[in-house]
Parts: structure tokens; sequence; C-alpha cells
């Protein structure tokens, strides 16, 4: 997958669990959860959609290292590769 | 038309789910209503077949007009579907009082409008309606009238804290033939055709005033909200259940109105005291993490689950916190219907229940959390889950703050909270580490138990963290 592919994936997986956020209104680099009130749900959700549209899955102990939209990117481009 | 939560006084049909000729046993859901909080899937408690409907999908009708006749072995009688279940922890609904249906609304007011400003000597030039096209209702007169009486409206929406603080008006309690009335009380039992001997009152010494009369009677009908869709989505579509429209702005806007008049309402009726309690989850968060990596994400139990687990089995040794109170005293519940504090992404916070949690170990628990959130997000709930709770616990709110001191949902008493998962510095084994802690607190009524009780509580729920295998 491309970064943008991976990027539209994650994008998809939060604004189907938050529709009424503007995405442009998103900044990839602050913290996702305070910018889209996502709760522990949510977040689930969010992960169970990245798994089906990149086959990644993320595992609680890696929670850290995807809390912005760009370290996410980051994240499963390097689980990818 | 069943009683669907404390503050309601009016329910939306919006479809039947049986016709005249089938065969209903209790249990069964019949109808689909439209509250101003959700559309609720209605179960039915009669047994027999349904003779005649008597009302059409769309029309809006006050809490206790007989909706259907149900027939059984022949003999035609009618029977109103009603909200309570049969368990002991069921809270009492409002008795069915006739009260004919409202006519269809003139264009600047409904007929109860009228009646109330008539009575409060209100000018109905000068109340702001909220019904549909500006129209002038019931509640709108009452509310005017209340801000004129006290400058601080005790109905007033209070500023919404910054942790969700859940709660939900007392559903009404029938009274006893010594009920007091206030004069305008007796005036309104008369005019609208209300039993006042069924209500419990608000005033002093539980005097019935002539609002407890007036909401009773559910003169308040709001006009119905239409559910409209909101901006076209940006994405594909959620994996929502077919055939729900999301609930639009004036939906939230009409329930943070009845929150604020619950919270308000709560706050004035029950003698809250709060405890809390920090406790050490880093134990129970490792077992959870080696449990969940043996798991696909479909399977993934949260935190929350944990402290909703060991919430129910800490019930076992404090029951105190579990049931409801009314008339008489504390009724401790059998069962244990938990009730979730969930979040609704446009503001607004709703406690439905997870009915007989106390069976559902930490998997089926889950599950049901899941499921709940799901339902509760598109506004799809039962009315049993919204009627049932026996206790409450919020513990969802993940960007919230590390304490939540709530207000309970009455008639329960108690609302256990948890903050937000923080790692601090902690004494282990003598030595400065550091440990993942959540801050637990217990919002409790006074008239059921007293601090030393809800300490137990906390302990017991800290206790059963410190074992998650066996939660």
């Amino acid at each position: 997958m491309t970064e943008a592919e991976i990027r539209a994936a994650i994008m998809t997986s939060l604004l189907t669990v938050a529709p009424e956020v503007p995405p442009d209104e998103i900044d990839p680099t602050k913290p996702i959860g305070p910018q889209m009130d996502v709760d522990s749900i949510d977040f689930l959700n969010v992960l169970m959609g990245i798994e089906e549209r990149t086959g990644v899955e993320i595992p609680e102990r890696d929670y850290a290292k995807v809390q912005t939209v760009d370290d996410t990117v980051k994240y499963v481009a390097a689980r990818l590769a | 038309m069943p009683s669907l939560g404390a503050d309601m006084d009016a329910g939306r049909l919006l479809e039947w789910y049986v016709q005249p000729g089938d065969a209903v046993h209790r249990g069964d859901i019949v109808a689909l209503v439209d509250t101003d909080k959700a559309a609720i899937e209605v179960e039915i408690f009669d047994e027999g077949v349904v003779g005649e409907l008597l009302i059409e999908p769309g029309t809006t009708v006050p809490v206790g007009t007989a909706m259907a006749r149900i027939e059984a072995a022949g003999a035609a009688r009618p029977a109103a579907a009603a909200a309570s279940a049969p368990p002991p922890a069921s809270p009492a609904t409002v008795r069915p009082v006739s009260v004919p249906k409202p006519a269809p609304a003139p264009r600047r007011a409904t007929p109860s409008a009228r009646a109330h400003a008539r009575e409060l000597d209100l000018d109905l030039e000068d109340v702001r309606g909220t019904g549909r096209h500006g129209v002038v209702t019931g509640a709108d007169v009452i509310a005017a009238g209340r801000l004129r009486e006290r400058p601080i409206a005790e109905g007033a929406p209070e500023a919404a804290p910054a942790a969700p603080a859940p709660s939900v008006a007392p559903v009404p309690v029938p009274g006893d033939e010594r009920t007091r009335l206030s004069p305008r009380a007796r005036r309104l039992a008369e005019e609208l055709g209300v039993d006042p001997s069924t209500l419990r009152g608000t005033g002093p010494d539980g005097t019935v005033t002539g609002d407890d009369v007036a909401a009773a009677a559910g003169a308040a009908a709001t006009a119905p909200m239409p559910a409209a869709p909101d901006a076209p989505p940006r994405s594909e579509a959620p994996a929502r259940p077919a055939g729900r429209e999301k609930p639009g702005p004036e939906r939230y806007a009409a329930m943070r109105r009845a929150i604020a008049a619950a919270m308000a309402k709560s706050k004035r009726e029950i003698p809250h005291y709060y405890l809390t309690q920090p406790i050490d989850l880093e134990r129970a968060l490792r077992w959870l993490e080696e449990r969940n990596l043996e798991r696909s994400i479909a399977e993934r139990v949260l935190p929350a689950a944990l402290l909703l687990r060991a919430t129910v089995q800490a019930i076992a040794t404090v029951p105190e916190m579990n049931g409801f109170f009314r008339e008489d005293g504390f009724e401790p519940s059998a069962a244990v219907h938990l009730g979730v504090g969930i979040s609704l992404r446009q503001g607004g916070l709703i406690a439905p229940a997870i009915l007989n949690a106390q069976d559902q170990d930490l998997s089926a628990l889950m599950a049901s959390i899941k499921d709940l959130v799901a339902r509760t997000r598109t506004l799809q709930l039962r009315s049993s889950e919204m009627s049932e709770a026996t206790i409450t616990v919020t513990a969802l709110g993940d960007q919230g703050v590390e304490s939540v001191y709530g207000v309970i949902y009455p008639p329960q008493v108690a609302l256990v909270g948890f903050g937000k998962v923080v790692a601090r510095p902690w004494a282990v084994d003598g030595l400065l580490g550091v440990r993942r802690i959540v801050q637990a607190t217990l919002a409790a009524d006074h008239r059921a138990s007293d601090g030393h009780t809800g300490g137990l509580f906390l302990a017991a729920i800290d206790e059963r963290l410190q074992y998650p295998e066996e939660l």
C-alpha cells in the first residue's frame, strides 16, 4: 500500500466512527482522541477499521505509537514493509 | 403508551410490529416508539391476540394512552403495553390515566398550553414556543410560569460539568390516600382527569403540586422532533443497523433539556454523599494485555469491561448499592442491571442498562458493552434497557478527567465513576515505582447507605481488581 492509501484507510476508519468531524479540521500531528472525542469503544472500532483496510492489527502495547494520524501512518507503513 | 423514562410525557408511535390477529406473548416486542431521547422497542406484558390497533404510526400520544386492544380467549379488553418488567427490581410506572389524545396542535399553541396559561395567568404571547414551527407547548408555559415565580429557576438547565454527570428524572411513584394537594393541583387534577393519589408530590412535605399533576397528565407533550439526516457522510457508510436515520440536532437539544431538568431534580431530592479511592490497576492491565495478545481485535477486552465486571461482583459483598429507593425505603435487587454511562457524539449522556450483568463473564460483558454502545449511538434501545438499571457505572470517557463525581439516577441509589487511567508514582513493596492508577468514585444515596458501607463497596471493587484472573 502507498502512504496515501494508508492515510486514506486511517482517515476513513476515523470518520466512520466520528462522521460529524470535518476531516480538514483534524490536525494529523496532534493526538486524535481530544480532537475527535473518541472514547475507548470508538478507538477499538477505529482499530478494527484499520485492520480491515490495511490488514495491520495494532496490539495494546503499541497504543502509544498510534496517538496521532501521522504516527499511525508511519506505524502501519512500517508494519507492512 | 408506556413511560420509557421518568421524564417522558408523551411518545410518538413509529411502527407497529404486529397486526390484528397476531398472537402475542409476554415479552414480545410489538411496537417502535419515539421519545425525546431514542427510538425504543416496546415490549408487551399481556398474552393474547391483537384485536384492534388504536393508534396510527406517526401519532404522538401522552403516556398512559391505550395503544391497542388485546383479546384473550374471545373477551375484548384494552391493554396498554407497559414498560415495567416482572422482576421485583422494576421501577413503578405512571399508572395509566385516561387523558384524551391531544387535538392536532393549532398553529400557535397546544390546548394544554392554553389551559396552563389560563391557570397561571400568563399571556401566550410572552411564552417562547419550542414545539414544531414555534408552537407553544404545555411544557413551555409551565417553564415560563416557574421562571416568573422563582428567579433562580430550579428547572433551568445547569451548565454541563466537564466530566459527564449522568442522571434521569425520577419516575413518579403512586402515593397513598393521605396525599396532600395544593389548591392548584386539585383544580388541575379535575380539569385534566388525573387521579392525584397516584402521584408523589414534589412540594413541601410531599404535597402534590400543580406541576406534578400537569406532568403526570402528559400535558407537557413535546411536538415530535423530526429526525433530520446529517450532512452527507464523507466516508463509506458506517456499519449501522439498516433503516435508521441519524438523529438530528433538535433531538439532542430536547435530550439536553430533559437531562438538565432531571439532574436538577436528582440533586434536589437525593442526599448524595461522595467517596473516592485510587485503585492500582497495574496487575489487572498486565493480565488483560497478555490475554488480549492471544485474541483478535474483535475479541479484545477493554479495561472498562474489567472495571464494570469488578463493580458487578462487588455488589455481592455490598448489596446495599444495588436496587431502588422507594416510598418505603431501599429495595435491594437480586439481579444486577448495570447502567452504563455512554456519551452521545453530539452531546448528551444516556445510561441504558446491561440486563442481568451478574450472569455475564468478562467476554460476554464486553460483547454486551459493544452492542449497547452501538445501539445507543444510533438511539435504538429497548424499553427494558431504559428503565431497569439497578446501579450505574461511568467508565468509558477516556478523554475525561481523573475523577468523576456524578449525579445519581433515581430511583437508583449509587453511581460509580472511573476516571482516566494515569501512570503515577506509587509505593510498591517499599520502593518507589510507577503504576497505572484509576480513580474510582462513588456517589451514593445517604438514605440507603452511609459512608462506611460506601467505603466497603469501593474496597470490594479494589480487591476484585487485584485478582483479575477471577474476574
